[in-house]
């Protein structure tokens, strides 16, 4: 309305940024407010949900984003068998909110309630129930997926372009609604337990004592332990919670309001830990859902906690504990790392994407603020243990990798380019296979 | 336990009207929804339906049609049984400049933004007034209060609906029907699509549709939502014509 305050801030880059805020790109979008809207035509496009995605995978250097926003109508939903279908721009925390009361769950929730079901598929994203139900895309049960050649498809399962769409990072055209099975629960609550851990070793023999007792596991390591602290980190597993609670209020998000010096953070965030870590070394509690689930989103728009410059996140998946340990001294060895690196066991329950990321094995994130020409030869390096120990890198993290690395982890690349929509691009694939 | 709300949503998929109706089906209105475009329409009536709406018609018609609207009216209170809420929210944000050089389409912005939203108010309150009883919304707009380079196509369309609904308002008193002007800010919605605002100034969509809502229940009679746009708005109205003539807003 006031033209004056309309110039943006110098420090502001124009259009959507991805979560790690590097690469740092002026982005053209366009905003679609229904699924028939019509689409750019003459020019690539990438569709474009939360912004969640930490790298380049969803930016597009060549056009503009489509985003997917505003298609955020639930289209059914049926409270006796908990299948949900939605607009593919609905947010999870959206289902949560509409379905908890009525008995039900989205089947796999990530860190954030922050992700559209869209990008939900687009990435097969996981959770800390996936050594029990998978990832995300096995619970799909239809989506409908527009092309630039005009069509639209109902996909299912075994279907060749639905395999191509779940973890296909949006390149397989717009998928405009996804059905999905939602999962039973008593509650909107969880009988949550923390436990601390001095090694690997001891992580992992927590997660073989409770992958068969508990339906949601993850583990937080120490990122800036050193030495014999080396390893160390607290382990969360939990349960539903039984019981007739009224489900949890869906929390209002506080927004970091600045970007922050970098230095300010990790001190601050070593000190949390290290007081969790001396004086809880058992704990138990009842904790909703959104907290369980979301811990991140406590803080809105944290990523501004790294500053100008962003940070990348290196998430891999490694066959077994010695890649884990191989990566970790790595990253004790060059200071790199920042505070939050978080471990979690990934089940056995086959991803359906071809380019899935979750497969049997440990995945291991590591924030890494961006301190130049340092952290990337540093992340080069994570790469090569990756890739020593058989493993593979997140495309929804990454903002570096080689076309190299991410051959070796996703052999059905080929297969998969021949479902692309050839007017569809983004800058992750033009980066890894241009 | 009160009985479900009956409201009519005219208008029922600009962005600002859905969000309303989301908070009334998240309490178990019954619905009547009225818009130009039979698909987006009843997209919107299946979100509704499964947030907890009851949704008892949804009706394609184009507003503008003026011989239809008294037909669309009785049909909504028929489907309803009466009305506890009737939102008037269709609307356009016309091209300024466009507007500037073809009349005929400042015209055509006009008879959506004014001419159709006043006559069915009028058409809407002549049945409320029968039955003693509901609110009445209108979408208007901080634009209508002061005449702007930028959009005073628009911004002329508005206020003389608020002027409108300012009169229709005063005449009703002591019918038992309350007119509501509600003044919404830049909010982020497929209107706003495309015009270079600075995030801070647009409101979600969502929260301004929980803001209209209460003022709708509490009947309050002139609503600026976000609440800050009443003081900024005082000021520019304020500022002497030479002075407003000079400033780059």
């Amino acid at each position: 309305m006031v033209r004056q305050a309309a110039v943006e801030r110098s420090d502001e880059v124009a259009g959507p940024e991805s979560w790690g805020r590097y690469p740092r790109v002026a982005q053209e979008a366009l905003p679609l407010a229904w699924v028939d809207d019509p689409l750019p035509s003459g020019v690539p496009v990438l569709p474009y949900g939360m912004g969640r995605s930490y790298g380049d995978s969803c930016l597009n250097a060549d056009g503009p984003v489509l985003l997917t926003r505003r298609l955020r109508r639930f289209i059914s939903f049926d409270a006796d068998t908990g299948v949900l279908r939605a607009e593919a721009g609905t947010s999870l925390g959206e289902v949560t909110e509409l379905v908890l009361g009525r008995g039900w769950m989205p089947p796999v929730l990530p860190g954030t309630q922050f992700v559209t079901l869209g990008g939900a598929v687009a990435n097969d994203i996981h959770g800390k129930n996936h050594h029990r139900s998978g990832a995300f895309g096995r619970h799909v049960r239809a989506l409908g997926l527009r092309r630039s050649d005009g069509s639209l498809a109902t996909l299912h399962p075994g279907d060749p372009l639905f395999a191509a769409t779940v973890a296909g990072l949006g390149l397989t055209g717009l998928i405009i609604w996804v059905e999905i099975q939602l999962e039973r629960v008593p509650s909107g609550w969880v009988e949550s337990q923390g436990i601390r851990f001095a090694s690997l070793e001891e992580v992992e023999a927590l997660d073989d004592a409770s992958r068969d007792t508990h339906a949601h596991t993850v583990a937080w390591l120490d990122g800036l332990a050193r030495g014999r602290a080396l390893g160390r980190g607290v382990y969360f597993r939990g349960n539903p919670a039984e019981g007739a609670a009224p489900p949890p209020r869906r929390p209002s998000a506080r927004n970091f309001p600045f970007e922050a010096p970098e230095f300010l953070l990790s001190p601050f965030l070593l000190r949390t830990f290290n007081a969790l870590y001396d004086h809880l070394p058992r704990w138990k509690s009842r904790t909703s859902v959104w907290k369980f689930f979301h811990p991140l989103d406590a803080l809105g728009r944290w990523n501004r906690l790294y500053g100008r410059r962003g940070f990348f996140q290196h998430q891999s998946v490694l066959p077994d504990m010695e890649g884990v340990r191989a990566l970790l001294a790595l990253t004790s060895t060059r200071g790199q790392a920042a505070f939050l690196t978080v471990l979690k066991r990934f089940g056995s329950l086959r991803s359906p994407g071809m380019l899935s990321f979750p497969r049997p094995g440990w995945t291991l994130a590591i924030d890494v603020p961006n301190r130049g020409e340092e952290t990337l030869a540093y992340l080069d390096e994570m790469d090569a243990v990756v890739r020593t120990y058989g493993g593979a890198m997140y495309p929804a993290k990454d903002a570096r990798m080689s076309a190299d690395t991410f051959r070796l982890g996703y052999p059905r690349v080929d297969e998969f380019a021949t479902f692309i929509d050839p007017a569809f691009r983004s800058r992750f694939w033009s980066r890894v296979m241009g | 336990m009160s009985e479900a709300q009956r409201v009519l949503v005219l208008g029922a998929t600009s962005g600002i009207a859905q969000a309303v109706a989301r908070v009334y089906a998240a309490s178990g209105a019954r619905l009547a929804l009225v818009a130009r475009s039979r698909e987006h329409l009843s997209a919107v009536a299946a979100d509704l339906a499964v947030r907890g709406a009851e949704v008892v018609l949804q009706r394609a018609a184009d507003l503008c049609e003026i011989d239809r609207q008294r037909a669309v009216i009785a049909e909504a209170e028929r489907a309803l049984g009466g009305f506890d809420v009737v939102l008037v929210a269709h609307g356009v944000l016309p091209d300024q400049r466009a507007c500037q050089e073809d009349p005929r389409r400042a015209i055509a912005s006009w008879d959506v933004n004014f001419a159709s939203a006043a006559t069915l108010m009028e058409a809407a309150a002549e049945r409320m007034v029968v039955a003693e009883d509901g609110v009445l919304g209108v979408l208007s707009s901080v634009a209508g209060d002061r005449g702007r380079a930028d959009n005073y196509v628009y911004g002329a369309a508005k206020a003389a609906l608020t002027t409108y609904a300012s009169g229709l308002g005063q005449r009703l008193r002591g019918t038992g029907v309350t007119v509501v002007i509600i003044k919404p800010g830049p909010v982020d919605t497929p209107m706003m699509a495309g015009r270079k605002l600075p995030a801070r100034l647009v409101a979600d969509v969502d929260v301004v549709g929980r803001r209209i809502h209460r003022a709708l229940e509490r009947g309050e009679r002139m609503l600026y939502v976000p609440g800050k746009w009443r003081w900024i708005m005082a000021v520019i109205r304020a500022l002497p014509i030479r002075i407003f003539e000079r400033m780059r807003f």
